[in-house]
């Protein structure tokens, strides 16, 4: 049987995760910060062969990495459009109009929860608490948070995305 | 009657608090100084911290110098030891931690510093969840700014004392060791078997933010605040139906309606209280004719609640306990990590039950399967305290809001929705 070659890492990050893997007693204990940083390099998911790439590097077995990748929410293992807007719906959003902020999102950007608009440009989801209860409702938009939202913010916000 | 003093958020509110040059003009450092040049032992440490009475701010309120007294002697004990700070707040409601770690970084970095050196531990990491970006960002530019400045590293002060501190973007120990978010069972305690086995300790963000002011300050000043049995200051966040949610330091035993009215301006909209939660979700709801309670450890367990992470989630008389408990039983089905079937087809059930209530589907019976439901998940009979947390909401529920719990059985739809709505209205699951 040939043995097929396993997807490889870009160098730039395969540098930068040999300096992570320094901080910890194991290798292994840099995964997922690893795994935000392809995220964040890679097309913003997590594509089968990036994990293999990374069961690689780690000198894991690609089932080890995707358990690990599958266990948290904030990891996508499905493509996703190029802007990502995650709604807070829990309790204290929920509270100050967390389902009309999410229902305007998708209005505005064409992506159902949980999907991705038709021109490929946004997915919207729903989350958990983020941390922002003080500041309700909320969404973050590709890692920044806008708070204390009301709808014509949502709109405007949404609508000013490059 | 004079006001408060306020430590925890004394520098947050100036300009570029989160830089090194702030808070060195404000205390910073000045603690780990004194501990440095001062003589003291790190048996000293840990006895004033244990005098001071402080207890840890993550929720279960366990006293801090008794936490740091159970690692072991490194004498007779030299395997490498560790401090994890655990700055992943995820509790439904809190967000006081982010508030430290966006605008007084160095303050937690001087906490952690002196923790190292109490229970002498040369490698602290400090685990961020992914989501909190900016805060993120914040810790690792002030750890590379204390680095730079010689706070952090090798010999500081020219002291001994040595100790390097890592800010990652993960969350729980499992997680920092690269794997599945599965709690581990207790025994063995983390103080002997820890991180990758070896002794750890871990600690919330609030709680070593009130380290160097007990040093600098002194145990007494610290029981000065708060009640005897918690003592000193607590970040209280507020939301929900309120007019000025925030993030407000209020002394321990300071009563629920003055933190609602005074910092928070009262419920919003001219409304009344229906309910309120002390503590983050898992505390569970108290109806709002007992809002006079106060905010400490004891009081709250007395009213069969808890204080938890001081978060207050506050319900107008228009909102529906029901539907508020359907979306935190959402949040705990979506969270369990499913080792303990009590847990992973527990959190399921109430979910379901109290969706089907909500949409007008519930049946007679299925406020005591709630409740029975919930006995299977008492303390004790999982791994951690996620199924406690999912129960004790529910068994809250049951016990102040039967009454409406029945209205919507007996209506087949949600009483606080008005006439044109649809009843399945909202309530989404996870995509």
């Amino acid at each position: 049987m040939a043995a097929t070659r396993p997807p490889v890492l870009p160098e730039h990050l395969r540098s930068e995760f040999e300096e992570l893997v320094s901080h910890y007693p194991e290798r292994k204990a840099a995964l997922i910060p690893a795994l935000h940083r392809c995220q964040e390099e890679l097309g913003g998911w997590l594509s089968p062969d990036t994990l293999e790439a990374c069961a690689d590097f780690f000198g894991l077995e690609p089932v080890e990495v995707f358990g690990v990748a599958s266990f948290y929410p904030m990891f996508q293992l499905r493509p996703r459009g190029r802007h990502m807007v995650s709604v807070c719906h829990n309790i204290s959003c929920a509270l100050r109009g967390a389902e009309e902020v999410l229902e305007k999102a998708c209005e505005v950007t064409g992506s159902p929860a949980g999907g991705i608009s038709e021109d490929g440009r946004f997915s919207v989801q729903r989350v958990e608490c983020q941390g922002a209860c003080a500041s309700a409702p909320m969404f973050d938009l590709d890692g920044v948070y806008h708070e204390n939202l009301t709808l014509d913010d949502v709109e405007r916000i949404l609508r000013e995305v490059k | 009657m004079k006001s408060p003093e306020l430590y925890l958020l004394s520098r947050t509110n100036r300009p570029d608090s989160h830089t090194l040059d702030v808070f060195r003009r404000h205390e910073g450092y000045q603690a780990l100084e004194r501990v440095l040049k001062g003589g003291f032992s790190p048996q000293e440490v840990i006895g004033m911290v244990k005098d001071s009475g402080l207890r840890g701010r993550g929720g279960a309120g366990f006293p801090t110098g008794l936490k740091w007294s159970f690692m072991p002697d490194p004498e007779k004990d030299p395997r490498p030891r560790y401090l994890a700070v655990n700055a992943d707040e995820s509790e439904p409601g809190t967000c006081k931690d982010r508030v430290l770690l966006e605008k007084d970084p160095h303050g937690l970095i001087e906490g952690i510093l002196i923790a190292c050196y109490a229970m002498q531990v040369k490698t602290a990491y400090v685990y961020v969840r992914g989501e909190y970006r900016l805060p993120h960002d914040r810790v690792a530019k002030a750890l590379a700014e204390a680095r730079a400045a010689g706070w952090v590293g090798e010999n500081i002060l020219d002291s001994d004392f040595s100790c390097e501190i890592c800010g990652e973007e993960t969350g729980l120990m499992e997680s920092l060791e690269g794997k599945r978010g599965h709690p581990r069972p207790k025994p063995p305690f983390p103080a002997g078997f820890g991180l990758w086995g070896q002794p750890t300790t871990v600690n919330n963000v609030e709680t070593l933010h009130n380290v160097p002011f007990i040093i600098l300050r002194g145990a007494e000043w610290y029981r000065s605040m708060g009640t005897e049995k918690s003592p000193g200051n607590i970040l209280v966040g507020i939301s929900g139906h309120v007019e000025r949610p925030g993030v407000y330091e209020v002394p321990l035993g300071t009563s629920a309606q003055k933190i609602l009215e005074d910092h928070a301006g009262g419920v919003w909209k001219g409304r009344k209280l229906k309910a309120w939660i002390p503590g983050g979700s898992s505390t569970g709801f108290l109806p709002g004719s007992q809002i006079g309670l106060s905010m400490d450890h004891d009081s709250l367990k007395e009213a069969g609640s808890m204080l938890g992470t001081a978060a207050m989630i506050m319900l107008d008389e228009t909102a529906c306990v029901v539907r508020a408990m359907q979306v935190m039983a959402r949040f705990y089905d979506h969270e369990s990590c499913g080792q303990c079937s009590q847990c992973r087809e527990g959190t399921e059930w109430l979910s379901q039950i109290f969706r089907r209530i909500e949409c007008g589907d519930g049946r007679v019976e299925d406020i005591d399967l709630l409740t029975s439901l919930a006995n299977g998940m008492a303390p004790g009979k999982t791994i951690c305290a996620l199924a406690d947390a999912a129960a004790i909401p529910t068994h809250s529920v049951v016990r102040h809001f039967r009454a409406e719990l029945e209205a919507h059985v007996e209506q087949g739809r949600c009483p606080y929705l008005s006439n044109d709505q649809p009843s399945q209205a909202t309530v989404g699951a996870h995509a």
